[in-house]
Order: structure tokens, then C-alpha cells, then sequence
């Protein structure tokens, strides 16, 4: 690691290490990869291309995956023949459910869990109240129709919530908009 | 030495996957892992690691009398929404008291500092804890604590400690969330049953002078705070409290205590049986890692 200043890891060495560390799917949603959930901020090899650092951040301050997601992400990359691995955390910005990728939206939505709508804008000044179920359009992703309620603010997860549509009367989660 | 018998055994000894396959005790115990710990030059350490330490003990008792209300809360939904909320408070008391051990610099990690202080050394307000009464004193500590703590967040993420400013920033979504849910829940019971009714009102009077200890920490929050209040209360169709949010002292146990104690480490009865079964398991063994 003399020269690790000045010289890069061998040719691909870094975008194998990448692709494996997106690979890993995420714990809780595990119809997701850690790309798709947009946790993964940063995946680098040292000079010699034994050792890998991974920036991960949380999705909830509280999120008990997050454990899970970076002993999966150990393993993954130990077994892909990386001998140091690395897995920090990064805090800022923080992550927001506008992160998650067009393809982790369609990967939710096929296993039967609404996407999320856009994060709420903060604006500055006193964060506003909201004094009554939100009224957003959510459509249903069994049977498509956007004539839905929430029955609950939060499901099985802290990501989620828990809707129900009216057209198919099939209840449903939704990753909630944070 | 293999022992397939015995199913302890087997759990204890060498997996050719390494600790991998473990969630914890994997050495990644530490919530701010990898982040910078340097502080800025020109920021006093110690007054950041009281700030961190006082807004992490909130967030670890408000959690630990949140998660008292699973197997109690009236719905399983609301059980776990209150669970939810906790889990999120949660992990803002870790990441608070694993930066406020580094603003420290005595060693001290999150565990050493949840776990291994007695309540004189516990620096969280008295709102937070309080015992768990009906439903409706749950809304209404949730709707005073977390537009109290929203509003202070809101302030820490322009804090000059990045890590702090960081900390606060997640903290200030996750508190939206929660403040609308009690908010929402003020109004239901405020506009509910005459049964609902009373007790939303006897919840509010019995916790609103708590709010003097608030203020008298952050008073800059106080307009924002108020404002967000009356505007539940009004969509609630209750009245603002007459009790003076800057009484000196409020019947929190049988003895009086001092508003604002807390801060200081003087507070009600109720925190030392608190303390006692959120430490115990640790204490019962202090070398293992949580």
C-alpha cells in the first residue's frame, strides 16, 4: 500500500466491487438491491485491490437493517475475494425516498408495494402540520385503480404504510414519502 | 471442535463464512462508523457533548416509554405505529450518544453511556419520563414532545458540529412524521366521544406546564412551538390550557419537582425503575457487546 496515493487499483477491480456491493439485496424489501433502495453512496479499492470501502447510508435513524445490510455487505464482497472490507456510514445529505431508482419503483410495484410519490419539499422556515390523512393520489399496484386509503401511518416497517384500495378491496403497503 | 448435538455449541463455533453471517458482533456496533470524528476548529467540545448527551437521553427514555405501549396500545396499528416512532428516537439516541462520548473524548461509547449511568447522570426533561397513562396522555406527550424536538432539530441542522447538523437533519423528517401522527390523533380525540373528549383535555392540562421546562432549555423554539400547538388545538376544537407553561413546579411525582431538573440531573421517581429495566440485561453482564 506504498504507493496507494498515487496509483489506482488494476483495471475493473473497482467496477467488480461496485456491481457486488449494488448486488446485495436489501434486507427488509428484499425484492430490492441496495442500489435500487439508494443506500449505497460509494465503493472504492485500495491500490493493492484487497481492501474495499463502502459508504452506506441510513434510510431511518432507527432502521434495524442497516445492521443486516452491512453484514450482507461484507459478506458479499469477502466472498468476491476482497480481504478488507470496509463499510462506513455516511450522514449527510440525508437519504430521502427520492433515492430509490425508476427500477427499484418498478421492481416495488410488481411485488405488490406502492412506490413512493416525490420526498415533501423542505422549504425553510417551521416545518408545516399536516391535520388529516394525506389525500395523494396512490394507485393501487394490483389492480391500478387510484381509488385508495390509508388505513395506517405505519406498516410492518418504518418505510411503510398501509393502504387499502377500494376498486379490488385488497389491502396493500406503501413505501411512504420521507 | 465440531458439536453437532448441541445446538449452542454449533451457533458458537468457527462458520467458514466468518462472522458474516452474524447481524451483530461484527465490529459494526458503532452508528457514526466511518464518519469524520474531527470536530471543527473553534467548537467547544464540551458544549457539544452536553447538547448531544441531553437531546440523546430524551430520545432513549421518550423510546423506552414509547415501547412500553407494545402489547398495551388500543389497536395493533397504533401499537405499531407507537413502536415505529420509538425505533425511530431510538436511533437518534444512538448516533447522539456515540457523538457526544467522541465530543467527550474519555472513551465513553454509546453503550457505556446508556447502560452504565445511574439517573443523576441522565440528562433528559422530565416530559419524557413521565409514566405512561391513558391514550390520550400518550398523544398529547407525543404532540408536545415531538413539535418541541422537531423544532429544536430543525435548528441543530445548521449546527457548525457537521455530524451534529447531520444527525439533527434525518432527525427533523422522521419528528414531521411523528408530529403529525399525534397531531392527527389530537383531533380525532378532541372531535371524538365526549368520552374522548375529557380525556384529551385532562391529558393536555395535566402536561402542558411541562412545556415550562422546554422552553426554559430552548426559549428560541417557543413562538414556532406554541403557534404549531394552537393550530392542532383549534382543529381539535379544544381549548389552549390555562395552566401557565412557566410554572416553576408541577406534581410530577409525590414530591414536587423542580421544572427543568432534568437538565441537571434531578429528576421525578419515575426514571430510576426506568433505568433499572432498560440497564438490566447489560449490567448483568458488562464485557459483552449489545
Amino acid at each position: 500500500m506504498v504507493n496507494a496515493a498515487v496509483s489506482d487499483p488494476p483495471a475493473g477491480v473497482e467496477a467488480r466491487a461496485r456491481e457486488v456491493a449494488a448486488s446485495v439485496a436489501d434486507p427488509e424489501l428484499p425484492m430490492l438491491t441496495l442500489a435500487d433502495l439508494g443506500v449505497l453512496r460509494d465503493v472504492s479499492v485500495s491500490a493493492d485491490g484487497a481492501a474495499v470501502s463502502v459508504g452506506l447510508t441510513p434510510t431511518y435513524s432507527g432502521c434495524p437493517a442497516v445492521a443486516e445490510m452491512r453484514a450482507a455487505l461484507d459478506g458479499a464482497l469477502r466472498a468476491a475475494g476482497f480481504a478488507e472490507v470496509e463499510v462506513r456510514t455516511v450522514l449527510s445529505p440525508p437519504w430521502t425516498t427520492d433515492w430509490i431508482t425508476a427500477e427499484g419503483r418498478a421492481k416495488l410495484a410488481a411485488h405488490g408495494i406502492a412506490p413512493p410519490g416525490p420526498a415533501p419539499v423542505r422549504a425553510s422556515g417551521p416545518v408545516p402540520l399536516t391535520l388529516s390523512p394525506v389525500r395523494a393520489v396512490v394507485v393501487c399496484p394490483r389492480c391500478g385503480s387510484a381509488d385508495t386509503e390509508e388505513t395506517s401511518r405505519f406498516s410492518a416497517t418504518a418505510c411503510t404504510a398501509l393502504r387499502r384500495c377500494r376498486a379490488c378491496r385488497e389491502p396493500f403497503d406503501q413505501v411512504k414519502e420521507l | 471442535m465440531t458439536d453437532d448435538d448441541h445446538v449452542y455449541l454449533s451457533l458458537a463455533e468457527n462458520s467458514p463464512e466468518g462472522d458474516a453471517r452474524w447481524a451483530f458482533g461484527t465490529g459494526f456496533e458503532d452508528p457514526l462508523h466511518g464518519v469524520d470524528p474531527a470536530l471543527p476548529p473553534g467548537v467547544d467540545a464540551a458544549a457539544l457533548a452536553a447538547r448531544c448527551l441531553a437531546l440523546g437521553d430524551d430520545a432513549l427514555v421518550a423510546a423506552q416509554r414509547l415501547a412500553e405501549w407494545v402489547t398495551r396500545a388500543p389497536e395493533l396499528e397504533e401499537e405499531v405505529a407507537l413502536a415505529n416512532i420509538g425505533l425511530d428516537l431510538l436511533g437518534q439516541a444512538r448516533l447522539l450518544l456515540s457523538r457526544a462520548g467522541r465530543a467527550e473524548g474519555a472513551g465513553r461509547t454509546e453503550d457505556d453511556l446508556a447502560y452504565f449511568r445511574g439517573p443523576a447522570e441522565f440528562r433528559n426533561v422530565l416530559l419524557a419520563e413521565l409514566p405512561n397513562g391513558d391514550f390520550a396522555e400518550c398523544v398529547a406527550r407525543l404532540l408536545l414532545f415531538s413539535s418541541w424536538r422537531l423544532a429544536v432539530l430543525q435548528r441543530l441542522a445548521g449546527d457548525e458540529d457537521p455530524v451534529l447538523a447531520a444527525i439533527a437533519s434525518k432527525g427533523v423528517q422522521e419528528l414531521t412524521y411523528h408530529r403529525d401522527h399525534a397531531a392527527q390523533w389530537t383531533v380525532r380525540l378532541g372531535d371524538g366521544t365526549e368520552e374522548s373528549r375529557q380525556r384529551m383535555l385532562r391529558a393536555l392540562d395535566e402536561l402542558w406546564p411541562y412545556l415550562g421546562e422546554l422552553f426554559a432549555e430552548e426559549p428560541e423554539v417557543r413562538d414556532e412551538v406554541e403557534c404549531a400547538l394552537r393550530q392542532v388545538l383549534a382543529a381539535a376544537e379544544l381549548p389552549v390550557p390555562t395552566v401557565t407553561p412557566s410554572a416553576s413546579t408541577v406534581a410530577a411525582s409525590t414530591v414536587a419537582v423542580e421544572l427543568g431538573g432534568g437538565r441537571r440531573g434531578r429528576h421525578s421517581e419515575h426514571l430510576a425503575p426506568l433505568l433499572e429495566e432498560l440497564q438490566s440485561v447489560a449490567r448483568s453482564d458488562p464485557e459483552a457487546t449489545w
